[in-house]
C-alpha cells in the first residue's frame, strides 16, 4: 500500500530534510517558528531545529527577504516563507532587482540560492489584495525561476530541488492543496533513497489522444477534473499535462503532447494579460503550427480583481465546466 | 544602548589608539588611496565628457576621507556594500583601476564584463558586494551579509555605506529594525553630502535635531555623528562601531558628514543652482578631505610637499594608464548577453540544462 501524505506534510517533510542535508539551510518567515506556521506547513520543525534554524520574522516583507539574500551571496540558503505570495509586491525590489540581477550585474561574480515559498493563489473568499497569482510576474525576470507543483510528491521534490538549486526560485503554492492528499513515497522505498524532482520538467497527469490540457498548479486538478467529464460524457480523450515549472519551462513536453493531440488549451488561475498561458500558446504557434487542427485557447482567471462574495469569486476561476465547454469548441 | 555624539571640539582624533598605531607608511598609503580615487574619477570625467563613456557617472570627489578611513579598519571577516556612488569604496577594498576604468567604458575587460556600469562594481574575493543602484535597495543586503557572518560564527562585520537621501526609504528602516532586533554586526554609515540629487535635507528629511543617524534610537541602537574632512575621525569614530559589532554582535549608525564637489552625477544640470557657487567653492577650500589629511602629514613632517606631488602624478598617470587600457580594450561580445544570468547555466549543471530557461526568438 503507497503511502499517501497532505500537501502540507509532504511540503514539511522536504523542509526538513534539507535542513538534515546543509547546515547552511534556515528557514526566515512570519509565525514559521513558534506559532508552526500560519498553515503549519513547519509545523514541529522550529522544535526539532530551533531557534538558529527557524526564525519568526516582523512583518517586514522587503526586509526580511532583501536581508535573505544578502545572506545568500555569502553562501547561506534561506528559504523565505510568504504567508501569503501576494506580499511579495512589499518586496518588489529586493526579489525583481537584487535577487535576479546582481548575478549579471556581477558579470557572474555572485549568485544568490535563496527561495521564496508560499501560497500564491486565489478562490479562498480573502478579498483581492491576499489573492494574487504572481507566478507571469515573476517569470517574466531573466535570473529568477519560478515553480507552481500541484501535488504532494512534486512539491517534495520540487521543494528539495529548489533549496539545492544555487539560482533563485520562487516557489508557489496553494492554501487550498495544503490538506490535499497523494502518495509519496517513504525514503527507504526510493532507490536512491530519497525524492528529487528536477525543475525544469512537466509531467503527464493523465494520457489522452484528442486534446491537450496544459496546466500549473491548482488549475491541473480542474483539468483532470474536466478530462473525466469529456471522457465520460463526450468520449473526448483528453491528455492533461502539469507543468510544475514556469521557468525554467519543459518546452519539449509542450510540443509533445500538442504533436500527439493536435489541439491545446492552457489553463491557470492566473490572469490572462502576458499570463504563462499567453507564453505557452505562443511558444506553440511559433513551433508546432502544423500539427495544430485548432488555435489554442487560453482559460484563466477572470480579468478582474478577486471578487470578495464568495459565490462570485467562485464564478471568477476556471471550472471543469468551462474547461468542457471551451474544449467541445475546438474539439 | 543608544549612545550620543559627544562634544568632540576638544577631542585629539590624531591620539586614538587606532590613530596612534598607524606607521608613517600606512598614512602615506592612506593619501595615496584617497588620491587614487580622485584621480580616477577626473580622468574618468574627463572620458565622459569626451563621449568614451555614458550612463551614469555618480563622482565620488569630497568624500574621498569616508571609504578610505572606514574601510581602513576592516580585517578579513569584514564586509563591504555601498549605493552606487562606488568607485572610491572599490578602489579602497583594492580593485584595480583598471578593471573598474573598463567597466564605466562598458568594456569585455571590465570587473562586471561591462554588464554593470559605474554603479555596479563587484569584488566578492574582497569581501565587495556591489555596487547598488536602487537608493537604499542595498541596506536589507548588508543585513544579509552580517546575518551570514553571524550565522556562521565568524567575528566580523559588515558595513553598509547609504546617502542621507536613502535614509527615507522604507527598506532601509526594516533593515534597521531587523539589525537590531537579531543583533547583526551591520554598520550603517550614512555618507551625509547634504543633498538627496538637488534636494537638500532640509527639505527631505524629518529628524531629531542631533541629525540623522540619531533615528537610531527609535531602534535602539547605538549612533554617532562624525565630521568627515579627517581621516583620524572617521577612524576613530567607526572603530567604536566595528568593536560593538566584533565584540558585542550589535549594529550602529554612524552619520559622517561629507560634500560631494560635483552633481550628484555628471548628467545633473542643476548642481551649481540648489547650491549656490560659494558653498561648493567654502567646501572645496576647507573640507576637502585629501587637503586636510595632506597638511595634517605635513604638518606631522610625515610628507613633504614634493612627496604629495610625486603621489599625485604617480595617481594620474595610474589613471592615464587606465583610461589607454579601457580605450583599447574591446567592447563585450554578443554571446555574451546569456552568460550570468543563472548560475546553473553557466556552470552546465544538469538543473541548468533542464527546462527552456531563456525565451527571445
Amino acid at each position: 500500500m503507497p503511502r499517501e501524505i497532505t500537501y502540507r506534510e509532504a511540503l514539511r517533510e522536504g523542509l526538513d530534510e534539507e535542513l538534515a542535508y546543509d547546515d547552511n539551510v534556515v528557514i526566515i518567515g512570519e509565525e514559521v517558528a513558534e506559532y508552526n506556521g500560519a498553515y503549519k506547513v513547519t509545523e514541529g520543525l522550529w522544535k526539532k531545529w530551533g531557534d538558529k534554524r527557524l526564525i519568526d520574522a516582523p512583518i517586514s516583507e522587503a526586509g526580511f527577504i532583501g536581508m535573505g539574500i544578502g545572506a545568500s551571496m555569502l553562501g547561506i540558503r534561506p528559504v523565505m516563507e510568504l504567508m501569503f505570495y501576494s506580499f511579495a509586491y512589499v518586496a518588489f525590489d529586493q526579489m525583481m532587482n537584487n535577487a535576479a540581477t546582481c548575478r549579471y550585474m556581477s558579470g557572474g561574480l555572485t549568485n544568490c540560492p535563496i527561495v521564496v515559498r508560499g501560497p500564491a493563489n486565489g478562490g479562498t473568499n480573502v478579498g483581492a489584495t491576499h489573492s494574487h497569482t504572481p507566478e507571469n510576474i515573476f517569470a517574466n525576470m531573466p535570473g529568477l525561476k519560478v515553480v507552481s507543483p500541484s501535488d504532494p510528491y512534486d512539491v517534495k521534490g520540487l521543494i528539495k530541488s529548489a533549496i539545492r538549486d544555487n539560482d533563485p526560485v520562487y516557489f508557489m503554492e496553494s492554501t487550498v492543496l495544503y490538506g490535499m492528499t497523494g502518495e509519496v513515497p517513504s525514503n527507504d522505498e526510493l532507490e536512491d533513497g530519497e525524492l528529487i524532482v528536477p525543475i525544469g520538467k512537466a509531467k503527464v497527469k493523465r494520457e489522452g489522444t484528442d486534446i491537450s490540457l496544459i496546466a500549473h498548479g491548482r488549475a491541473v486538478l480542474t483539468s483532470l477534473a474536466a478530462a473525466e467529464i469529456l471522457a465520460e460524457k463526450y468520449d473526448i480523450n483528453a491528455e492533461v499535462l502539469d507543468l510544475r515549472s514556469i521557468r525554467p519551462i519543459d518546452e519539449n513536453a509542450i510540443m509533445e503532447t500538442v504533436r500527439k493531440t493536435h489541439r491545446a488549451i492552457y489553463i491557470e488561475e492566473n490572469k490572462p494579460f502576458c499570463g504563462v498561458g499567453a507564453q505557452v500558446s505562443s511558444m506553440i504557434m511559433e513551433q508546432a503550427f502544423d500539427d495544430l487542427d485548432a488555435p489554442v485557447l487560453r482559460i484563466t482567471s477572470a480579468d478582474a480583481p478577486a471578487f470578495y462574495s464568495p459565490p462570485i469569486e467562485k464564478l471568477q476561476l476556471p471550472t471543469p465546466e468551462e474547461i468542457v465547454e471551451r474544449a467541445l469548441t475546438i474539439c | 544602548m543608544a549612545s550620543k555624539s559627544s562634544n568632540k571640539s576638544s577631542t585629539n582624533y590624531a591620539d586614538d589608539p587606532i590613530n596612534k598605531s598607524l606607521s608613517n607608511e600606512e598614512k602615506i598609503e592612506l593619501l595615496r588611496t584617497m588620491v587614487r580615487i580622485r584621480r580616477f574619477e577626473q580622468t574618468s570625467l574627463k572620458h565622459y565628457q569626451g563621449d568614451k563613456i555614458g550612463g551614469f557617472l555618480h563622482l565620488y570627489i569630497g568624500q574621498e576621507s569616508v571609504a578610505v578611513g572606514s574601510i581602513s579598519l576592516l580585517g578579513d571577516n569584514d564586509h563591504v556594500i555601498t549605493a552606487y556612488r562606488d568607485h572610491g569604496h572599490a578602489l579602497t577594498v583594492g580593485m584595480g583601476m583598471n578593471e573598474c576604468m573598463a567597466e564605466v567604458f562598458g568594456k569585455a575587460t571590465g570587473c562586471s564584463k561591462g554588464k554593470g556600469g559605474s554603479m555596479h562594481y563587484f569584488a566578492p574575493d574582497k569581501n565587495y558586494w556591489g555596487g547598488h543602484g536602487i537608493v537604499g535597495g542595498q541596506t536589507p543586503l548588508g543585513a544579509g551579509l552580517a546575518f551570514a557572518l553571524k550565522y556562521k560564527g565568524l567575528e566580523g562585520c559588515c558595513l553598509c555605506y547609504l546617502g542621507d537621501g536613502a535614509i527615507n526609504q522604507g527598506a532601509f528602516h526594516e533593515s534597521l529594525n531587523l539589525a537590531s532586533l537579531w543583533d547583526l554586526p551591520v554598520i550603517y554609515i550614512i555618507e551625509n553630502n547634504g543633498y538627496s540629487m538637488g534636494t537638500s535635507q532640509a527639505r527631505s528629511s524629518a529628524h531629531p535635531e542631533e541629525g540623522l543617524a540619531a533615528r537610531a534610537e527609535g531602534y535602539n541602537m547605538a549612533w554617532d555623528k562624525i565630521e568627515g574632512v579627517s581621516l583620524y575621525e572617521v577612524r576613530a569614530g567607526v572603530q567604536k562601531a566595528v568593536e560593538r559589532a566584533h565584540k558585542e554582535s550589535r549594529p550602529s549608525i554612524i552619520e559622517i558628514l561629507t560634500y560631494r564637489h560635483h552633481g550628484h552625477s555628471v548628467a545633473d544640470a542643476n548642481a551649481e543652482k540648489y547650491r549656490t557657487k560659494e558653498e561648493i567653492q567654502r567646501y572645496k577650500e576647507e573640507h576637502d578631505p585629501i587637503e586636510f589629511w595632506k597638511q595634517t602629514l605635513i604638518a606631522e613632517k610625515v610628507i613633504t610637499e614634493e612627496d604629495y606631488k610625486k603621489i599625485n602624478s604617480e595617481a594620474g598617470a595610474e589613471a592615464n594608464e587606465a583610461a589607454d587600457f579601457a580605450l583599447k580594450s574591446p567592447f563585450p561580445e554578443e554571446s555574451e548577453i546569456f552568460d550570468d544570468i543563472y548560475w546553473e547555466v553557466d556552470n552546465n549543471t544538469e538543473a541548468g540544462r533542464t527546462g527552456r530557461h531563456f525565451f527571445h526568438k
